[in-house]
Parts: C-alpha cells; structure tokens; sequence
C-alpha cells in the first residue's frame, strides 16, 4: 500500500473543525473519484469521528491520505487525539451505547460506513480510529 | 535589557533622524501595499505610531508587553483590525511594522559604531514582538469577523416558508450543528403558532451529510412540534443519504420522510385532507 498524496494534518480543536475535516474529507473523496454514494458515507463517517475525536477525545488530530494498493485507489483518514481513551472497545462499539448524550451510533455506524475500520486505544493514553474507503 | 545606556541610544537613534526616519518607513510600506491604502492615511497611521513608539521608549521599557507600550499596542490594534478589514493579508499587515527595520538600516550604516548596532538589535526584537502583536490582532479581527458573518448567516438561512393554508417549510442548507438547529426550531414552532398550521416540512435537500447529531436534531424538533400538535414530515432524503442512514444504523421511527418536497407536500395536503389531482380525473371520479 502506498501513499499517493498527503493532505497534510488537520487540528480538531473546536466546532468549526468538524466541518473542516468533513471538507477536507470530502475534497480527497472526490479526487479519489469514489461514488457520490462511497463519497458521502465516507464525509459522514469522518464527521462522526472527528466530533468524536474532539468531544471524548478533548481534541486531536486529523490525517486524510489519498492511497493505493495495486490498481486500487482509496482514501484513508487517521483521526488521533491523546484523550482518556476507551476502556470497553467492545462496549464503545455496542449499537445506542454512549458515554455522552449522543445516540450511541457514531463508533458502531462509522463501522459500517467504511471499508477498513482500525481502532487502537489505551486508557489515560488516547485513541487512535483509522478508516479506509476504497474506489469501486 | 532595560540597560539605560543603550535605551539612551536607541532614542537618541530614532529621535535624531525622526523625520527622515518615518518619512522612509512611509514610503517602504506604501510600496508593500502598492496603493491600496492613501499614501496620507500611512503616513498619519506611521507617524503615530513613530511618536508613540518613541514615547514608550523614552520610560526605558524595551518590553513590548508593559505598560508604556499600551498607546502603541492600541494604535497597531486599531492598523490590524483595519487591515484585516480591507481584506489585506497578515503579512502586508506586519509589514507595517517591520519596516521600520530597513528604514533604520541606512541610518545604522552612517554610524558604524558598535553601540548602534547592539541598540539597533535590541530595537529589531522589541518590533519583532510589536509585529507578532500585530499578526495575532489580524487573525483575532478576522476570526470575530467570520463568526459575526456565520452568525448573519445562521439567520439568512432559516426562513419558514408558507407552503399551503396550514403547512409551513423550513428549507435547511448546510451545516446544521446544535445552534443551527436551535434557531430552527425556535423558528418553526414560532411560525406553526403564527400560521396556525398543523403541518410542517423540513427539507434537507442542502444539506449534505446527515450524521448522527443531525439527526438527533432533527429527532428533537419533530418531537417538539409533535408536542405542540403539528405533524412533520422530513423531504429531500437523497439516495446517498438514505444509505447512509441505514448503515449508519439510525432510526427515524414513524416519522414522514419523502424524497422530494413535491412528495412531502402532496402528503401533508393529503393529511389536511386536502386532495390534489388533475381536472379531468375529478370528471371522471
């Protein structure tokens, strides 16, 4: 797997940085030439991670790849903040389960929005959700 | 720093020339902003700011954080918003200050005495600071500028439109976070009393992902007017929408969504008991 172009990292600080990592993902999606389908499942699975990242998290980071595996092209985004982390990744994966006041679907529905869904996450060392969408 | 030595230098420098100094300093930075701004409201600006600088000296601070720099502060606070106003960028901004600098550099060439040169140092970095000052009040005045024209905007769109005798559309467009929605919903329950109307439709068309917070705002204001006895049906669910709802896993239970507002319409008049077809067909009936 190789790395096409790097779009660089984006801070999610605050509110405004949900709908800058939604552009941004969106923007990658379209040169990825995904369907307008695979385009917004993927822009809506980047919005329910980044508001992740930056509402359990306390903020983080933003990373959107365009790569390619052989003949495949694919968008992949790593969103990392250095927050509380997640103590049940089984549980926090669990459809209407949340620690907040949200529906419980964001971690789960993410999942299923995307091709490849990586979660890496440590109590008190921050997580790390890596998701990889692939041109049909 | 506050050496009273070099402090007596460094004003003894700037007072000396202070005529040509500022006249240079002028023209330096009307030549970065190529004639954007009055060459007459630079040289005021500059002046100003020369004398003011050249007061806050005179106390012997060389710290751009004290209090003899508040006038001078003041001024650059003023120069950024201004600029940032008219659209310059934040480095033709700090130009303004950091020109100073190369108006400086041939008087320090007249002079090449060693205690020029350390007061000249010394000066740089206090307007090294006075510029980042100036970089930091530019973006402030920008970013309170967005947030003043997304708040004007947050009001431009949300009009409730009057479909019908007794149905109300609220078209959203964009990104619609929780003070979005607040708005819309204040707005619709408002204009469902003002109309006296039992119908509401919430058209998503421009709005381009549906995650699970708006959705859960969505949720929210149907109840809400489910509450006050208006019915709402949500249109404008795309295809690409509509699938990404489904994985995403959420349930909008048995609220009314259409795909388009023609098919949200027909099925509020139809609720109202309001049927619609064509001339003949009624003929026919």
């Amino acid at each position: 797997m190789t790395v096409e172009a790097g779009e660089g990292l984006l801070p999610i600080v605050a509110n405004d940085d949900v709908v800058r990592a939604r552009q941004l993902v969106r923007t990658l999606a379209q040169d990825c030439r995904l369907s307008l389908v695979e385009q917004t499942k993927l822009v809506t699975a980047a919005s329910e991670l980044a508001r992740n990242t930056l509402v359990h998290g306390g903020g983080g980071t933003l990373r959107g790849e365009l790569i390619r595996n052989g003949l495949r092209r694919g968008v992949q985004v790593v969103f990392r903040d250095s927050g509380p982390g997640i103590a049940d990744l089984e549980l926090a994966l669990t459809d209407g389960w949340s620690s907040g006041t949200g529906m419980g679907l964001g971690l789960s529905g993410s999942r299923r929005l995307v091709d490849e869904f990586a979660i890496e996450s440590e109590p008190g060392r921050g997580t790390t959700v890596t998701i990889t969408k692939w041109a049909r | 720093m506050a050496d009273p030595d070099n402090s007596r230098q460094l004003i003894d420098l700037l007072s000396a020339d202070a005529e040509d100094l500022s006249a240079e300093w002028v023209r330096i930075v009307s030549t970065t902003l190529r004639g954007r701004v009055s060459t007459a409201e630079i040289d005021q600006e500059l002046r100003e700011l020369y004398s003011a600088l050249l007061a806050a000296l005179r106390t012997g601070s060389l710290a751009a954080k004290d209090d003899a720099f508040a006038e001078v502060r003041a001024l650059l606070t003023e120069l950024s918003r201004t600029r940032a106003r008219q659209g310059f960028t934040p480095s033709e901004t700090a130009i303004s200050v950091f020109a100073l600098k190369q108006a400086l550099e041939p008087a320090l060439a007249k002079d090449p005495d060693g205690g020029s040169l350390r007061s000249y140092l010394q000066l740089s970095s206090l307007l090294d600071d006075l510029g980042l000052f100036t970089v930091e009040t530019y973006a402030r005045a920008r970013e309170e500028l967005i947030s003043s024209q997304s708040e004007q905007l947050l009001e431009l769109s949300t009009p409730v439109v009057k479909l019908w005798d007794g149905v109300i559309c609220v078209p959203l467009v964009g990104t619609l976070d929780s003070a979005r929605t607040m708005v819309v919903m204040e707005k619709m329950l408002q204009a469902l009393i003002d109309t006296g109307s039992e119908q509401a439709i919430i058209d998503i068309t421009g709005v381009p992902a549906v995650d699970t917070q708006v959705a859960q705002h969505l949720l929210k204001t149907v109840v809400a007017a489910r509450l006050m006895g208006a019915e709402c049906t949500i249109s404008g669910i795309r295809p690409q929408i509509a699938q990404t709802i489904v994985a995403l896993g959420i349930d909008f239970g048995d609220i009314a969504t259409k795909a388009s507002l023609a098919d949200a319409l027909r099925h509020a008049l139809r609720r109202s008991g309001i049927e619609i077809g064509r001339r003949g067909d009624r003929v026919a009936k």
